[in-house]
């Protein structure tokens, strides 16, 4: 459709008289027209008293239920964050959930409000799905390095190996049947530097085996340290190491 | 029981909706209670209209009201009164609704789609409300008969323009431009300002 076909469509977008895909056209084009976007806000305004002649008594229980109805439904930000602003690097390998997404958006446009709530959960479960993502291309892209070196220790009972990658600069901390730490601490990585140590992240509380990509470029560090810290960590570490490894090279 | 019926078309009315819903955006449950009181009537109005059936007519408002309290953070005054907004949100739900795979196989024949009157019989008794209706009633009485049947068939029936192209056995651009100049005749007639 060119260019003059779509500048006649204010009409029918406003009446909400055109398909999707249409609408997706025209909404395109109102971006770049500034004639069409005062035509189609007064011809919306138009449609609106179209709508307020049509005024209906509402039953009183209407009233009740969807009083009841929005004390459980939590409001939506001021802002959204669009599918498209999404790093690069999220959008690989997530065929079903991308087709679960797909999914939703139909049915949002079909079903209209509670699916796009549904929708926008979806898209909460994507982020985050897209943050697991990083992650594991991160750890991927350390522990199948060609220069990938490791070592192992025994930390507090369980089993502790630091993979490091010189080229890419990277260290990963696995852990295995490591015991929880005390409540309301964690154990947190650090690389020593000569005397000092440079934090490194936080291990998961809640789960005794995991594979961690430690924060920070390797940037030269000689070894690495585990120690257990209050809930969110600390900036220097305020414990004994539990343990302390080398830096393989 | 009668329940109230105000519609926001005085100015003040207006901005006390905007207003309201400001502070429905800050999570205030009463002004909400007060927007619902405002808007409730046309919100079902239109989905009645549009959808034809009580009871899906009655869910797709709910819908559109539980809608207005969780997006109203994002409501912005700039892109229009606060009354077209949820009527715009209205009209677009109850559409489809219509159009989905349900309703389509429900959908009335095409005879029927062009007995295009408005459910008026149980239209509010209230005086404002009849007002609007008489100037919008007259107001559709100015459009050509193209005109009139391209846009109530487009507004009040929720067809497409190439649906409401093929119950008028019109050309396509035939529809769409009678729904252009029948929109700007009646954005005239209607005093229609933005």
């Amino acid at each position: 459709m060119n260019t003059t076909d779509l500048h006649g469509l204010t009409g029918a977008y406003a009446l909400h008289a055109l398909n999707d895909e249409e609408r997706a056209a025209f909404e395109r084009h109102l971006t770049t027209c500034d004639g069409c976007e005062l035509e189609v806000a007064e011809f919306t305004a138009t449609a609106g008293r179209l709508a307020l002649a049509s005024t209906v008594r509402t039953r009183p229980v209407m009233r009740e239920q969807v009083l009841q109805r929005i004390t459980t439904v939590r409001q939506a930000s001021p802002r959204t964050v669009p599918l498209q602003r999404m790093p690069r690097g999220a959008r690989r390998g997530r065929g079903l959930a991308q087709w679960a997404l797909a999914a939703s958006v139909a049915a949002a446009a079909a079903l209209g409000g509670t699916a796009v709530w549904q929708y926008e959960r979806a898209q909460d479960a994507q982020n985050q799905a897209s943050q697991a993502q990083r992650h594991v291309e991160d750890l991927a892209g350390v522990l199948a390095a060609p220069d990938a070196k490791s070592r192992s220790v025994k930390v507090a009972g369980g089993a502790g190996t630091l993979v490091v990658s010189a080229s890419r600069d990277r260290a990963v901390f696995v852990a295995s049947k490591m015991p929880a730490p005390p409540r309301g601490k964690v154990y947190q990585l650090w690389f020593a530097d000569g005397g000092k140590m440079r934090a490194a992240g936080l291990m998961d509380p809640d789960r005794s085996s995991q594979a961690v990509v430690m924060q920070g470029a390797v940037d030269g560090a000689s070894g690495v340290g585990i120690t257990v810290e209050p809930a969110g960590g600390s900036k220097q570490p305020t414990s004994t190491p539990v343990a302390l490894l080398g830096v393989p090279t | 029981m009668k329940e109230p019926v105000h519609i926001g078309t005085r100015p003040s009315a207006k901005s006390d909706l905007q207003q309201l819903l400001h502070e429905v955006a800050l999570g205030d449950q009463e002004a909400f209670a007060a927007v619902y009181d405002t808007v409730a009537g046309s919100v079902l109005g239109v989905a009645r209209t549009v959808l034809r059936d009580q009871a899906q007519s009655e869910e797709v408002a709910q819908e559109v009201l539980v809608e207005v309290w969780r997006t109203a953070p994002r409501y912005r005054p700039e892109r229009g009164t606060a009354m077209n907004w949820i009527l715009t949100l209205a009209h677009r739900r109850a559409v489809d609704r219509v159009r989905s795979v349900e309703a389509a196989a429900a959908r009335d024949t095409k005879a029927a789609l062009l007995d295009h009157q408005p459910a008026y019989d149980e239209v509010t008794e209230q005086v404002e409300t009849r007002l609007e209706q008489e100037q919008v009633r007259r107001c559709l009485r100015t459009l050509t008969e193209v005109q009139r049947q391209s846009v109530t068939l487009a507004y009040y029936r929720g067809l497409t323009y190439r649906e409401v192209a093929e119950a008028l056995s019109l050309p396509l651009g035939t529809v769409k431009t009678r729904l252009r100049d029948g929109l700007i005749r009646l954005r005239d007639c209607l005093g229609v300002a933005v």
